[in-house]
């Protein structure tokens, strides 16, 4: 919670301000089951697809250019 | 240098990885609709993909990315206009049917009136109350004031914990207007 005298904010645990008699506390507690419920599905094949050919295109690109390197 | 450069890959792609599920699910709470978060999400990929050589190893990656995606997430609105743009809740607010089961406060009822608030607001509360942003790195990644951000954060709270109330007596009346009226007259 806010220092009401120094201004300042718990700056490494921003959640923890929901206390448990704190009205705020249920609407933390849905966010982030909604949250998890999303972030607990990992990563859609479709995106580490995506980063394999984007590794793949970088490295083709990366030995294209030695070679003509080599070459000259 | 290209030899520096490669070996600096396999690091970056590590790390991006392990963030993000939690990019996707910031992308998905923040527009609410999964397809279109995973568009945002893919986007954002390639964007910082491109830019990977700009990121300097040993600084926030996390807060780079949620910056790329927050910054693609505002200019395909912009883009798109009201459409999904939506910021005062007209289209949720009309479309917003009588809550399914008596004023229990599940997950569809919470992401119903998460997206009712304007996303400034939304975009806060996500990356300070579920992201795990402390309200330093918010600010940075939103690009505004610590006190703006907390403002948000603080406003977005009120207003949750307002509609969830409304809905929450839907036994008594369907819908807010009625509600609403009610409420009226019992003030005369």
């Amino acid at each position: 919670m806010a220092n009401k005298r120094t201004g300042k904010m718990n700056y490494d645990n921003p959640t923890s301000q929901g206390n448990f008699d704190d009205p705020n506390h249920a609407i933390s507690k849905k966010l982030q089951a909604l949250y998890s419920s999303v972030q607990d599905e990992g990563i859609p094949d479709r995106f580490l697809d995506l980063l394999e050919k984007l590794d793949a295109a970088e490295a083709e690109q990366a030995r294209v250019r030695n070679e003509a390197d080599d070459d000259e | 240098m290209t030899m520096n450069k490669s070996a600096d890959a396999p690091q970056f792609k590590r790390e991006m990885l392990s963030i993000l599920p939690n990019l996707r699910a910031f992308a998905v709470s923040l527009c609410g609709n999964p397809d279109r978060a995973d568009d945002l999400v893919q986007n954002s990929i390639l964007k910082a993909w491109v830019a990977k050589e700009s990121f300097e190893p040993g600084t926030n990656m996390k807060a780079w990315l949620f910056t790329i995606l927050r910054n693609e997430f505002y200019s395909q609105m912009r883009k798109a206009g009201r459409e999904v743009a939506d910021s005062d809740g007209y289209y949720t607010n009309n479309l917003a049917t009588a809550p399914a089961q008596y004023g229990s406060l599940d997950l569809q009822d919470f992401r119903q009136a998460l997206d009712k608030l304007p996303e400034d607001q939304r975009e806060a509360l996500l990356l300070v109350g579920a992201s795990g942003f402390s309200y330093e790195e918010a600010a940075e990644v939103c690009k505004c004031q610590i006190g703006t951000v907390k403002s948000r954060v603080s406003r977005a709270r009120s207003r949750l914990q307002e509609l969830l109330e409304v809905d929450g007596e839907g036994e008594y009346g369907t819908d807010k207007e009625s509600a609403a009226t009610v409420l009226r007259s019992f003030a005369r």
